[in-house]
Parts: structure tokens; sequence; C-alpha cells
């Protein structure tokens, strides 16, 4: 099975044998992945119709519904808590970013950025909310309710007192080009960040 | 029974007995010293007894959970839906033990039982007994069959309470766990209708303080109050809603206290049903024995540390609509389970039925405890 390039890059930040929480794991396919390096820990999912397909992979999947938090996890109990693709459907990011700041020694999170030149482009001449490729619903039935661009992430991490310690802002495809390098929120589609607390 | 046995039943069974003459010392200070214990096997036992399974039973469970008795049978086994060749706890792949407990009704030692000493049945006079007792006197029964280690030890509610008190108390004899619509402690709402229910057996004029067989008769008011009781907690406003409704048994009403509404007929006909089969001092024991469940106790109500000895890998599983042992009591088990750093799967069950959602063939639930009893499997092969 290969694994969806921005879950690779993820998977690449991540030592072997670490302790992970996956937030959102879906099918468990990058816990999968990981623990094939020894990585242990667990999978938190809100929907459980591919609770069968992490059990068939030997993942350690919990039906959890982010937007409570983490409660259940103490202080920087894992190395690496991991956020792909979520943020933007929370209803707190904000109390959620602290929670993975204070459950994770680290943390990885990736979003689609909103401020990318296309939806821009949609907002200001179209006059439409944007939608693209990584962003495909209407805005009435759209799960992506607080989205973000690089930008405002940066803000909320500097208000948070939390540290960006790398951060890798690519496109679609997830290949970082001339543009995401120079100008990141203009040209960047997928943003993912590695942080922890101050 | 059905006109032909079906392809997915384990088909005819017949239980056995084991007697045994170890005493047995009870929590409560008791002993009994000798009892029997009366269970059903399905499938084979492999040549490193390493794929043995044992189903515990909820309060009016009994060792026969699959398969039928005889041709004339009306019903299969409690837990038929899970367990058969191809199903969820899969025959083909596991060797399946299901023992009635201790204190039971259905064969095992219990009040209906003579007592050696002094000939009579035991009626009130049999000790209490609890989750713990039960777990021992499974565990006679391992040695017994010569399994050492359960590839899984598996229960719904008090069930469950028993598979979660071997991984507690016997961590190196099982390598699964699975605990399905359960709590690691009853809530006062809960030990609240177990009083209830114990009040109506003990008022009830036939009960005679348990010694009804001596004066040959039943409390059969009492205890069929207690089940409709049970009954009504066990499902959920929307199951019950959907099953009957308003319905009238006649056309009209008739101002009248016989039965008028579906459900009325349902309960009756169910609760009388019950007293004939299930005896009323074991009804009471059971409720006691779920009661008294309370493994953290010893643990100064830590239950993380309570579980910090589990060796087994866990499957939790609860029910939305269960409100007698609702999701969040499930989770305070998985709670503690990640606590301590466990091995542990946790779903949350969309079903209507309430706590009786454990015994339906209810697909996302089933499809869960399939894939992970085909995982369990897979590692049987490599004991």
């Amino acid at each position: 099975m290969t694994l969806r390039v921005d879950l690779q890059i993820i998977s690449d930040w991540i030592p072997d044998g670490a302790r992970v929480l996956d937030l959102g794991c879906d099918n468990g396919s990058l816990m999968k992945h990981l623990q094939q390096r020894g990585v242990t820990g667990y999978g938190l999912e809100i929907d459980n119709s591919k609770f069968a397909d992490c059990i068939k992979a030997g993942v350690n999947v919990i039906q959890a519904d982010l937007d409570q938090g983490l409660p259940q996890f103490a202080d920087q109990s894992f190395d690496f808590v991991i956020l792909s693709q979520t943020l933007q459907a929370i209803n707190r990011p904000d109390f959620l970013l602290e929670e993975i700041a204070r459950v994770g020694k680290q943390a990885i999170i990736a979003f689609p950025n909103f401020g990318h030149w296309q939806c821009r482009l949609q907002l200001a001449l179209g006059g439409n909310m944007p939608r693209s490729r990584t962003l495909p619903h209407a805005w009435f039935n759209t799960p992506n309710i607080h989205l973000c661009t690089v930008n405002d992430f940066d803000k909320l991490c500097t208000d948070k007192s939390i540290q960006v310690l790398s951060r890798s802002i690519v496109n679609h495809e997830h290949k970082d080009t001339l543009g995401t390098r120079l100008l990141p929120n203009l040209f960047g589609q997928i943003a993912l960040y590695q942080v922890k607390k101050r | 029974m059905p006109e032909i046995i079906p392809v997915d039943s384990v088909g005819l069974v017949t239980p056995t007995t084991l007697h045994i003459e170890t005493p047995i010392t009870l929590e409560c200070g008791r002993i009994l010293p000798s009892y029997d214990l009366v269970y059903e096997t399905y499938g084979e036992l492999n040549e490193t007894a390493s794929n043995a399974i044992l189903i515990c039973h909820a309060l009016s469970g009994d060792h026969h959970a699959a398969g039928y008795h005889s041709i004339e049978d009306k019903k299969p086994g409690w837990w038929d839906t899970a367990i058969g060749p191809g199903k969820a706890i899969d025959t083909n792949e596991f060797y399946v033990v299901s023992v009635n407990n201790l204190g039971g009704c259905k064969g095992s030692t219990g009040p209906t039982s003579i007592n050696p000493e002094t000939n009579k049945a035991y009626g009130p006079d049999f000790p209490f007994v609890t989750v713990a007792d039960w777990v021992n006197s499974q565990a006679v029964l391992a040695d017994s069959l010569n399994i050492q280690q359960w590839a899984a030890v598996v229960g719904g509610s008090l069930g469950a309470m028993q598979a979660m008190q071997w991984a507690i108390s016997l961590p190196e004899r099982l390598r699964h766990v699975l605990i399905i619509a359960s709590a690691s402690k009853l809530s006062a709402q809960n030990i609240a209708f177990n009083e209830v229910a114990r009040t109506a057996i003990k008022s009830d004029p036939d009960f005679h303080n348990g010694y009804y067989t001596e004066h040959n008769t039943l409390p059969r008011q009492g205890l069929g109050l207690a089940r409709m009781l049970g009954h009504i907690t066990y499902l959920s406003d929307q199951a019950m809603g959907e099953k009957f409704g308003r319905e009238l048994r006649n056309d009209t009403i008739h101002y009248d206290y016989d039965v008028e509404f579906q459900i009325e007929s349902y309960l009756r006909y169910q609760s009388s049903n019950f007293v004939e089969r299930f005896d009323a001092n074991t009804y009471l024991l059971m409720t006691k024995a779920l009661d008294y469940f309370d493994p953290a106790k010893e643990f100064n109500d830590d239950l993380a540390a309570t579980v910090a000895n589990i060796q087994a890998r866990s499957l939790v599983v609860s029910f939305t609509s269960d409100w007698r042992f609702s999701p969040a009591r499930s989770q305070e088990i998985v709670d503690a389970l990640l606590s301590a750093g466990k091995q542990v799967t946790y779903a949350e069950i969309e079903a209507h039925q309430g706590h009786d959602a454990f015994l339906m063939p209810i697909p996302r639930y089933i499809d869960i405890m399939q894939t992970y009893m085909q995982q369990v499997a897979k590692e049987c092969k490599d004991v």
C-alpha cells in the first residue's frame, strides 16, 4: 500500500520507535505504516465505518470526538500528535491546538491553505466562496468550517506560545515549487507544520 | 427449531458437567466443598490449545450460547448471532467454551442444587458469589480442559465484567479481552434498578424468605415484575416505540386492567415465560454480583492502576442508545486502559436497541467484532 503523499511527508518527520497519537486516523494507513518502524500508539477517529480496516491493519483505534479535546490523555504522554487535514473541521481549532500541544511533546499539523491564489481569485473576482481540489465542498455543506491561511495559522501559533519547528508548504501534488518556497501563503495549497509548546 | 439446521449454526449441542471436589473459597468468606460447572463447547481445540475462547454470560444467561439442544428447540442459544461456523466468533477457527456460572440455575451449583450438609436445596442459604469467584471457578474449568491461556475472553454486560476481571486478576491467562456494553462498576441508578427488582421478588407472599420450593410454590409475581423492569431498562424508548408503539391488542379500549396495549402483552408474556425457566434466588444473587463488582476498590478507586497489570489487548464496544450501561461507562474503561498505555480499540456503535443491542446482529458491530476475532485467529497459529 502506498501512502498518501502528505502522510509520507509526515511519516518522514517521525523517528523510529516514537509514541504517536494520530487524530482523525481514517483507515489507519499512517499508523500501520509507522508501526512497521516500531512506532506505537493509537489512532483516534469519530467515524467507525473504517474501524475494520484499522483492526485489519493492527492499529489500535479509539472512537473519539476531537471537539471534546483530549481529556483522556495525560500531559506530554506522546512523542508526536498528528492532525492531518482535520483542523479545519473542528469546532474550536484554537482549543484543540492547545490540547495537542499539551498531550504531545511535538505535533504535526497539516491543513489546506485558504490563502492560495485560486481561493483569493474566486472570492475577489468571482464573488463566490472558493472551491478547489483540496476544498471541493460548497459553502453550505462543507465539513470545513474553520478554514485558515498560512499567515492565520502562524499568528495562532504565536498567540498560543507554540513554536514552529519546521514547515512544508506544498502544492496539491504535495510538491514544493519555486512559488511555494518564495510566497507560501499565495502558492501553497497544503501546509504541514511541525510544532511544539514553547 | 428450524426445518433444517442453518449452515452457520453449531448444530445440536450437549452440555457437559464438570464435578470439582477441590473446595473453593468464595470472596464472601464461605467455602463450597465441592461444586458442579455445566458448560458447552463448540469447535475443536487445536494441538497447542491456543485457540480457546471463553464466553461469559450475563444476568439471565447460561452455558447454552449457541446451537440447539434438540430438534424441538424453538430458539438457538442466547448468542447464536455471534457464535458459529463463519460467524464473528468462528467455530471453524476457535474452540469456544461457554459455562453456567456458580449460583446459576441451569446445572452449575446454585440455590436449586442440593446442599450436601442438609440434603435439601440450598435456596436462600447459597453463599453470595462475586464476579471474581466466577473467574476463579472458570479458571478451574480452564485447567481441566488443559487451556493455559485463552485466545480471548468475551462477554457483554455482566459477562464483560467477568472478562475484565479475568484480564485484571489472571493477566497471563488471556491474550485478548472483549468488553461489550459494560461498566467498571454499577452507578447508583443501576443499583437502584436492581434493588427494585429484588424488592419485587422478596415482597411476593410466595417468596417465603427464599424457601419457596419447600412450600411447593414460586414467587412468580415478584420474579415476573423484576423481569419486566429489567426488560424495560434493556430496551430504549425508541426500540420499544418501533416495536409496539401504542398498538392495541384488540381494536378498542375496554376501560379495564386487562391487557390492552401490545407492550403490556409483551411484558406479561416475557415475565411469565421467565418465571418458569429461572430461579428467583439465582436472580437475587446475580443482581448482587452486579452491584458488588468494583475492581478498582482495591486500588483506591484508581481504575488506571487497576488495569496496570493487564497483558491482554482489549476491544471495548458500547451502543449509543444503551442507557443501562451507557457509552460513557465504557469510555471510563477505555480511558483507564489508555492512561495505563494498554493496547485497546474502542467503538461506539450507532444502535437504537438499547442495552440488548449487544445480542443483536447489528452489521457495523458484527463487522468490527468479526474483523477483530479474525486477527485473534491469525495469532493463534503463531502461538
